[in-house]
């Protein structure tokens, strides 16, 4: 038994520790369940919990309205929003539809653009979490040659 | 095979520098197969770090659907001629790549 408690206590202490080192970062981990999750619901309870989930004008999502080649899709994504936590970029139907999450330090606005793959016509979410709250603007986009599988 | 070099631009406008890169990588997904019907190995950027001057000012974790090659563009705010930014990656078999330019 007394073995056992020391051991529960170095890995306590352990754990302290890393917080301690990750704290000043202010980086969340990496969300590898959301990433391998196929489903948004679960996404969404795995980056946000219980938080609301609200469409907001002040996220802007600039997506094509339908993409020719779904292997490229160019996407950007701004928000007015202050106290950005994250962003994250969420395609309904790709097989693992969570395809990025952003985090911004002080000196970066949250204003980026990437390109993402699409299997198929599918709605594009880009998604704003703050303390309380988490933003979301959303397109539909239409796909003519999917960018998934083979 | 040693990852290839990640390209990046900047232009510094009012203060505000938009920084373009470029990460050649294969971003595959883990599903495709090839031409003799065997799956092909997911191998794609798991993790996107930019620095200013030294700082970490914004990460991205990707999954295998960020479209092949990556572009990614992205601002840095009080930015001003001389300054350091830094583009580095790691991929889901460890593998990476940076580059750091000045800001003219």
């Amino acid at each position: 038994m007394r073995k056992n408690l020391s051991r529960r206590g170095l890995l306590k202490g352990l754990t302290a520790l890393t917080l301690l080192l990750t704290i000043p970062l202010k980086l969340m981990a990496r969300a590898t369940e959301a990433f391998e999750s196929t489903r948004v619901d679960k996404i969404y309870a795995t980056l946000f919990g219980n938080m609301e989930i609200e469409p907001s004008k002040d996220v802007t999502l600039k997506a094509p309205e339908i993409a020719e080649n779904g292997a490229v899709v160019p996407i950007s994504i701004s928000t007015r929003i202050t106290g950005v936590e994250s962003i994250s970029v969420v395609v309904d139907k790709n097989p693992t539809p969570l395809s990025a999450t952003f985090q911004f330090g002080p000196t970066s606005p949250a204003d980026i653009s990437m390109r993402v793959k699409m299997g198929e016509s599918s709605i594009i979410r880009a998604l704003v979490k703050t303390k309380d709250k988490v933003y979301m603007a959303s397109r539909e986009v239409k796909v003519t040659i999917g960018g998934c599988g083979g | 095979m040693a990852a290839k070099p990640v390209k990046l631009r900047g232009k510094i406008k009012n203060g505000i520098a938009e920084i373009k890169a470029l990460m050649p990588h294969p971003m595959e997904t883990g599903t495709r197969r090839d031409s003799s019907g065997n799956l092909i190995q997911a191998h794609f950027i798991e993790s996107v770090s930019c620095e200013h001057n030294g700082v970490v000012t914004l990460k991205a974790d990707w999954g295998a659907s960020v479209s092949k090659n990556p572009y990614f563009a992205f601002k840095v705010l009080n930015a001003s001629s001389g300054d350091k930014v830094r583009v580095s990656w790691i991929d889901n078999k460890g593998e990476s790549s940076d580059k750091e330019i000045s800001l003219k």
